[in-house]
């Protein structure tokens, strides 16, 4: 099991980068998104895929009976997601924002923060 | 060790995050949340200062939150580096929410300016009290989305511009450090610091831990803006609100270089030589690249964010170096880069208000209006470039002998280089915005009565708060001597980290 | 959105989720469940409502703003750690009461305390975000 998953999780690194690389904000965002997700996976699978019982601990007992499944990876991807959700509303807002105060999406011409150097501005002129 | 200073290291945490979540539940209410806001971050830095002072007189302090053994709970724990940083960061932040408060409009106080503020406190010192690596990942994050909120305070367009660059990159970057994480812990089973140490000693060295390693180096080096990795950082922080830029500037970098060498003493010791080369390359091209990109900038705020670019240079230099000395150096320049990133901004600020404009080819006679602000950008400058009786000097001093020390002359050559351009940009812009005679055509705003006028409202408290700034840095420059003292504990015990493990696992009464 | 059916339905599907988060969280204790499961249902009852009446019905229905709510989570999360002080424990060390009436009763914890501020930070973060969007549109 654990080899195919960690295909799937190369897949979406594959898929994320490929986003990533692109110049629209909007597929900016979702590489991201993709990204964040294989993350989980791959922190799943590296706590390692077992068929187990859930990680509870029964009435009465003081530990748990063995053959239960690891809780760690569990929490810890339970726990990325939470951030990762709220970040990624924050983001969507902004993007949202940035198209409504920019004009655009396209990373390439978002340059209000970082206007071109004086020198190269002057030579544009001439030209 | 009693639980009760076990509690230390929840305070410097725990204060600022229910005052930050008092101050949330008084939304709108502008007066009350500043009061609060200035409360908690006081309350913070009170209880990092007990702290310190704790782990000053009896060594390093741990605690497992709610009482689950380690490895397996996450535990708090403070030495050296960790409750000096802490106790240095909130007192920087107290000067800059003084700052905050005296330049924000009311509309901006209420729009969340303290509770965000508190928030991202809180994260910074969850970052440097943490021995739990997921956990350092949390705190990362809780900073994070503080800083999202506080860089679209004001909502004007280059704002929004700056932000989306900042928000993507420093999401791919935290990103990237769970991917790393989540290797490791796939490696090792363990997410707690001194388990991982003793785990991934126990491994044979090869490909998988290289590659994890180099991981963390490209994560980590994102958030603190090393080569090549630096460029959202000149691209967003000129954007804020001055206060939110002085204080990101002080303290998110810095929280990146600690992550840097926490990792990279406790889990990655030694043997990993690609990284390590990888590092110092980097730490002088950031370095380099600093400087240059301050020396051509015309944006005040923008060349002040390249210097900060430069400073990480050198802090990871002295990580790379490795040796006691060269860790002294680094987290000495640590304590020096907080606060003079601070001031410089404040001042920055200060410039863009008196003036109104930032572009340092259009200012001039600045020196008339507002001769306070002139020297104080000067003493500033001057300590940020190294020069002899200001704080920026030592490090560096300290930096090259171990550099010497340990034959890694480009790194020397590299920090002397770029002693010299950032002395070359301070003094130019020095001389363009403040010495230079008034052009009355070239500037629009005349500085000398309208710099007081626009002062008028809250000028005196921003005088002070970057007038204490500016002090602190002359201080520990002429009063050198304590610092190197306290920056010598934090490095030796990074050498040497069995304290500091013991008292992460809870070992120390089991050994003699 | 204007769907009669879904403004006919949604007083009773709000408050039937509304009691099921809470039924969740307070199942959270000893089986699976929780603050934070909890409040995202009762966080997805009141996205419900905001679908069905608009932004300003759920501000109104809520009597609090939605970021206060998260900041009293906040703080009710916060003390509930700070309980253990008072018993020499580690921060966030879970205290129970055992009543003198009912020794039976499992319920009056810290714990449980921690996870209705977690379900009220939830609920109010959630609800931030969603009335936050719902304005922008």
């Amino acid at each position: 099991m654990e080899p195919l998953i960690a295909i799937v999780v190369g897949a979406l690194f594959a898929i994320s980068v490929f986003l990533l690389l692109s110049g629209s904000l909007i597929r900016l965002v979702m590489g991201l998104f993709v990204l964040s997700n294989a993350t989980h996976l791959l922190i799943f699978v590296a706590g390692r895929l077992t068929r187990e019982n859930p990680p509870l601990i029964a009435e009465g007992m003081k530990v748990a009976e063995a053959g239960i499944a690891n809780p760690l990876p569990q929490a810890l991807i339970l726990t990325a997601i939470v951030i990762s959700f709220s970040l990624f509303a924050f983001v969507l807002v902004l993007t949202y924002r940035a198209h409504r105060s920019l004009h655009t999406v396209d990373t390439e011409a978002m340059r209000v923060a970082e206007p071109a150097p004086r020198a190269a501005r002057l030579r544009g002129r001439d030209v | 060790m009693s639980e009760m200073t076990g509690w230390l290291l929840v305070w410097p945490i725990l204060l600022p995050v229910l005052a930050s979540a008092l101050a949330v539940v008084a939304w709108g209410r502008e007066r009350t949340q500043t009061l609060i806001g200035f409360a908690g971050l006081l309350a913070q830095f009170v209880a990092a200062l007990a702290l310190f002072v704790q782990v000053w007189a009896q060594g390093p302090l741990a605690m497992s939150m709610g009482g689950w053994a380690a490895p397996f709970g996450i535990a708090l724990a403070a030495d050296t580096l960790g409750a000096g940083l802490t106790l240095i960061a909130t007192l920087v932040a107290l000067a800059i929410a003084v700052y905050a408060w005296a330049d924000s409009t009311p509309e901006q106080r209420s729009g969340g300016l303290f509770p965000l503020v508190l928030a991202l406190m809180t994260g910074v010192a969850g970052a440097f009290l943490t021995s739990d690596i997921f956990n350092l990942y949390v705190w990362f994050e809780v900073t994070l989305i503080s800083s999202f909120g506080l860089i679209v305070l004001g909502g004007r367009r280059e704002q929004i511009d700056g932000a989306v660059k900042y928000a993507v990159l420093n999401l791919l970057a935290t990103t990237l450090l769970l991917i790393a994480i989540g290797l490791l812990y796939g490696l090792t089973g363990t997410l707690n610091m001194a388990d991982l140490a003793a785990k991934v000693a126990q491994l044979p060295p090869g490909a998988a831990l290289e590659s994890i390693a180099l991981l963390f180096l490209v994560s980590l080096g994102m958030k603190a803006a090393l080569f090549p990795l630096y460029f959202w950082l000149p691209a967003a922080y000129h954007t804020p609100l001055p206060a939110v830029s002085a204080l990101f500037a002080a303290l998110l970098t810095k929280v990146g270089v600690y992550a840097l060498i926490r990792v990279f003493t406790t889990v990655f010791p030694e043997g990993f030589a690609l990284t390590r080369e990888a590092m110092a390359w980097a730490a002088a091209a950031t370095m380099l690249l600093g400087a240059l990109g301050a020396l051509a900038e015309v944006d005040l705020r923008r060349l002040v964010s390249y210097t900060v670019v430069s400073g990480v240079g050198v802090m990871v230099a002295g990580l790379a170096i490795g040796s006691e000395a060269a860790l002294l150096a680094a987290i000495f320049y640590i304590v020096h880069s907080i606060i003079i990133s601070a001031a410089l901004f404040m001042a920055a600020g200060l410039v863009v208000r008196s003036a109104g404009s930032a572009d340092i080819e259009q200012l001039s006679g600045l020196y008339k209006g507002v001769p306070w602000l002139a020297v104080a950008f000067l003493l500033a400058g001057l300590s940020l470039a190294g020069v002899p009786p200001l704080a920026g000097f030592w490090p560096k001093v300290y930096l090259v002998q171990a550099g010497l020390d340990a034959g890694a002359h480009m790194l020397v050559v590299a920090v002397l280089l770029s002693g010299f351009l950032l002395l070359l940009t301070v003094g130019r812009s020095f001389a363009l915005v403040f010495w230079r005679e008034a052009e009355s055509a070239a500037t629009p705003a005349s500085p000398a009565p309208g710099a007081s006028a626009a002062l008028a409202g809250g000028g005196r408290h921003l005088r002070y708060a970057l007038g204490a700034l500016v002090l602190l840095t002359l201080l520990l420059g002429l009063y050198a001597a304590p610092v190197v003292e306290v920056a010598l504990r934090a490095a030796s015990e990074l050498r040497a980290p069995g304290p500091y493990f013991d008292a992460v696992l809870g070992t120390a009464e089991l050994r003699p | 959105m204007n769907s009669i059916i879904l403004r006919t339905a949604s007083p009773f599907l709000v408050g039937l989720t509304v009691l099921f988060s809470i039924y969740v969280l307070l199942r959270g204790h000893n089986e699976p469940g929780g603050g934070f499961i909890g409040g995202l249902i009762g966080a997805s009852a009141f996205a419900t409502y905001t679908l069905a009446e608009g932004a300003a019905a759920t501000r109104r229905a809520l009597v609090l703003s939605p970021i206060a709510l998260a900041g009293i989570g906040l703080l009710i999360a916060g003390a509930s750690g700070l309980a253990s002080l008072l018993f020499g424990d580690a921060f966030l060390t879970g205290q129970w009461w055992f009543p003198a009436f009912n020794p039976e009763l499992k319920y009056l914890s810290t714990v449980v305390l921690f996870d209705i501020g977690v379900y009220l930070v939830v609920v109010g973060a959630i609800l931030a975000i969603i009335i936050g969007l719902e304005d922008e549109t």
